[in-house]
C-alpha cells in the first residue's frame, strides 16, 4: 500500500514539469505572435494610445519573459506564475472581465456531462464490437468491425455531427440540433451536470429535454471514438483467447459466454484501459469540434473563442484544465490497474 | 564498410517490393484494402494535375442559380449559396487539403526524425529535457495546440501547415527515439565505432536505415491525420481564406444552410475528406502489415 502513495506521489510531483512546459508554450505563442486582448476590444484600427492605455491596464505593456531594466522578475511571466501559485487564473482580458476560475467553472460541467456519455457509448460499442471480431476472428462480424474502426477513424468528426444532425434534427426531427436543454425550462443547478441536476430534483421534464439535447452530441464524439476501441479490443482479446488459462477454463466446462466475458475479457482489459488513458486528449480534442458543431457550451467552445478574441489569461487558463485532466485521467488509469489487476505493483 | 550498409539500404527495399508483389497471395483482404487506398491516392492526385481539365466550371464564378438541388440545370451535384458548382468547387478543393497535409507531414517528420536521433543516440540531459517537452506537447490534445497556432499565424498555406505540424512532431520523436535505444546497443553499431566510423556516420548509415520502415507507415497514417486536422482548422474558420475552394471551409459555410434541408451543400465535401483519410489510413496499415509482420495483431 505504502509503494502505491509513493508512485502516487511522484506522479503528481512530475505533471508540474509538464504543466509547465505546456503552459510556457501556449504563454509565448500567444505573445509572441500579432494580434492582443486590447485590439479586439477596440478593434484593429483604433488610436494608438487608446490602445496601449488598455495594454496598460491589463499588464500588457511589461516585458514578457525577464525584465532587463530593473527587478528581473517584474514581467508578465513571472506575474502569471505567482499568482498560479495563488490558484490564481486572473480575469478574463476582454469585455467581461471576470475571474477566469469562474467562468471555466461553468463551462466546464458541460464537456464533463459530454464527455462522460461519449465515452459510455464508445466502451459499450467498442468492447461489444472487439469481443465479438475477435471472437469470430475472420468472419464476416469481424471483417466488418475491423472495417467499421477504419471507416469511422476517417471521417471527420464535426461531419459526422452534421450528417446526424441533417438526419435526426432536420429530417426527422426527433433530436434538438444546439443547446444543452429547452428554453424555458427551469433547472435548479447543483452539479452543472444537467442530468444529474434534474434527477436530484426529481424534475423530470428537465430530463427528457436535456438527455434529448445530448442525444446527438454525444452520440458523435462516442461513435467517432468507438473506431479505435474495437480495434484495440479485438487485438487484446485475440491475443487473450489464445493464452493457457482461457483454455483450462474451457476444459473445467465453465459456459462459453462466460469464458469470453468473464475471465478472457477481464485480463484483455488492462491494455485497453492504458490506450483508454491516452486516448483521452483525442476525446477532448474531438469535444472541442464537437461541441462547436452542436453549440454546447462547453470548455471547448470557450477555449477557440477565446483564441480567436486573443483573451490571454482564459487561454491559459483552459490549457492549464486541459493538462491536468490529462494527467488526472493517465494517473486514475495506473490507479485503478492496481484495483483489477493485483500482480501489478508499484 | 560504409558500402555494406547502404547495400542493405538498397536490399530491404528490393524485400519490400517483393513482398508488395506478393502480397496479395498472403495478406488477403488487408491486401485489397491497401491497394484501395492507393488508388484513392493516385485518383486524387490525378484531381489535383487535371482539375482545370476534369471540373466543368470555374469553382469561384456564380454559374447557376442558387441553392440547385443536385441534378437539377445540368449541376451533377447541385450549386451553393452563392449558386457556385459545387462539383467543381470539390475537384479544386483537393488542392489545399492535400498540399498542407503533406506539407506539414513533411514538416513534422523533417524536425521530429533528426531529433529523435541526436536525442536517443546522445542520450544525457539533452535528451532528458527533450523527451520531456516532447512528451507533454503528445499527451496534450494537440487540435487546441493547432487552433492557438492557426489563430496567431493567421490564413495562409504556409501558416497553416506550420500549425499542423506542430502537433505531430512529437510522434515522430518518440518513435524514432525509441527505435535508436534499441539499435544503438547493437553488435554492428559496436564493430562501426570500433572501426573509428564518426557519431554521423553511424547515426545516418547504421541506425537511420532501421527506422525507414516505421517512418513509412506513420507518415501515411500521418498525412490521413493531418487531413482531419486542416479539416477542423477549416470548419472553426481558422484555415484558408474564402473563396479559395477548400472542403472543411465550404462545411463550414454550408453549415447554416441545414436547417433548411440544403443538404447537398455540407454532404459532398465532407465525403471527400473521408474518402481521401480513407485512403491514407488503409494505405497506412496495409504498409505496417507488409513492413512489420511482427507487429501483425492476430
Amino acid at each position: 500500500m505504502k509503494s502505491i502513495l509513493s508512485y502516487i506521489i511522484t506522479r503528481i510531483l512530475l505533471t508540474i514539469p509538464m504543466l509547465l512546459i505546456l503552459l510556457t508554450v501556449v504563454f509565448f505563442i500567444l505573445r509572441v505572435m500579432p494580434g492582443d486582448p486590447a485590439k479586439s476590444i477596440l478593434g484593429a484600427h483604433a488610436p494608438a494610445d487608446q490602445i496601449e492605455a488598455v495594454r496598460k491596464t491589463l499588464g500588457l505593456d511589461k516585458p514578457i519573459f525577464i525584465n532587463t531594466h530593473g527587478n528581473p522578475f517584474d514581467s508578465q511571466y513571472f506575474h502569471y506564475l505567482e499568482n498560479l501559485i495563488k490558484f490564481d487564473l486572473g480575469r478574463s482580458m476582454i469585455w467581461s472581465k471576470r475571474p477566469v476560475a469562474q467562468e471555466i467553472k461553468e463551462h466546464f460541467p458541460a464537456t464533463f456531462e459530454l464527455t462522460l456519455c461519449s465515452i459510455i457509448i464508445t466502451m459499450l460499442i467498442g468492447i461489444f464490437g472487439g469481443t465479438i471480431a475477435a471472437y469470430k476472428q475472420k468472419s464476416v462480424l469481424d471483417y466488418g468491425f475491423r472495417l467499421y474502426g477504419i471507416i469511422i477513424y476517417s471521417i471527420p468528426i464535426f461531419w459526422l455531427g452534421l450528417m446526424l444532425q441533417l438526419l435526426f434534427g432536420v429530417f426527422l426531427g426527433i433530436f434538438p440540433v444546439s443547446g444543452r436543454i429547452e428554453a424555458g425550462i427551469e433547472l435548479h443547478k447543483i452539479t452543472g451536470l444537467f442530468l444529474l441536476d434534474s434527477i436530484l430534483t426529481l424534475n423530470w421534464e428537465a430530463f427528457k429535454s436535456s438527455l434529448k439535447h445530448i442525444a446527438l452530441p454525444s452520440i458523435t464524439l462516442g461513435l467517432s471514438l468507438s473506431g479505435i476501441f474495437v480495434r484495440l479490443t479485438r487485438a487484446n482479446m485475440i491475443h487473450t483467447l489464445k493464452q493457457d488459462f482461457v483454455i483450462a477454463a474451457r476444459v473445467r466446462g465453465i459456459p462459453e459466454r462466460k469464458v469470453v466475458y468473464k475471465h478472457a475479457l477481464k485480463n484483455a482489459f488492462i491494455p485497453i484501459l492504458t490506450m483508454m488513458g491516452l486516448e483521452f486528449a483525442i476525446l477532448l480534442a474531438g469535444a472541442v469540434l464537437t461541441e462547436t458543431t452542436f453549440s454546447w457550451p462547453g470548455m471547448g467552445r470557450y477555449l477557440v473563442e477565446r483564441i480567436l478574441y486573443r483573451d490571454f489569461n482564459a487561454v491559459q487558463g483552459g490549457v492549464i484544465l486541459f493538462a491536468l485532466l490529462v494527467s488526472a485521467i493517465s494517473l486514475l488509469v495506473d490507479i485503478t490497474y492496481s484495483i483489477i489487476d493485483p500482480r501489478i505493483r508499484y | 564498410m560504409p558500402k555494406f550498409a547502404s547495400e542493405r539500404g538498397i536490399e530491404l527495399f528490393k524485400k519490400t517490393f517483393k513482398k508488395i508483389s506478393r502480397g496479395a497471395k498472403i495478406h488477403g483482404l488487408e491486401w485489397y484494402l491497401t491497394v484501395f487506398g492507393g488508388l484513392i491516392i493516385i485518383s486524387v492526385l490525378i484531381l489535383i494535375v487535371f482539375a482545370d481539365k476534369i471540373a466543368p466550371y470555374d469553382p469561384l464564378d456564380f454559374v447557376g442559380d442558387p441553392f440547385l438541388k443536385p441534378g437539377e440545370q445540368g449541376f451533377i451535384l447541385g450549386t451553393d449559396n452563392l449558386g457556385r458548382d459545387i462539383l467543381s468547387r470539390i475537384i479544386h478543393g483537393a488542392k489545399i487539403v492535400m498540399s498542407i497535409s503533406i506539407s506539414a507531414t513533411l514538416f513534422s517528420a523533417g524536425v521530429g526524425i533528426p531529433l529523435g536521433l541526436i536525442s536517443g543516440y546522445f542520450g544525457g540531459k539533452f535528451d532528458r529535457v527533450l523527451s520531456l517537452i516532447m512528451d507533454s506537447i503528445y499527451s496534450f490534445p494537440g487540435l487546441i495546440l493547432a487552433i492557438a497556432m492557426a489563430a496567431m499565424l493567421g490564413p495562409g498555406i504556409l501558416n497553416i501547415s506550420i500549425a499542423i505540424a506542430v502537433i505531430y512532431v512529437p510522434t515522430y520523436f518518440r518513435m524514432v527515439r525509441s527505435h535508436v535505444l534499441s539499435v544503438k546497443e547493437e553488435l554492428y553499431v559496436e564493430a562501426a565505432k570500433t572501426l573509428g566510423a564518426s557519431n554521423a556516420t553511424i547515426i545516418t548509415r547504421y541506425i537511420f536505415p532501421n527506422v525507414i520502415a516505421s517512418v513509412a507507415v506513420i507518415f501515411s497514417l500521418n498525412i490521413a491525420d493531418a487531413i482531419l486536422t486542416e479539416a477542423g482548422l477549416s470548419f472553426l474558420g481558422l484555415g484558408i481564406a474564402p473563396p479559395t475552394p477548400d472542403w472543411g471551409l465550404d462545411l463550414s459555410k454550408g453549415k447554416v444552410f441545414l436547417p433548411r434541408g440544403y443538404w447537398w451543400i455540407v454532404t459532398y465535401p465532407g465525403l471527400m475528406i473521408s474518402f481521401v483519410a480513407l485512403g491514407f489510413t488503409l494505405l497506412g496499415e496495409g504498409l505496417n502489415e507488409i513492413l512489420n509482420p511482427r507487429l501483425r495483431e492476430g
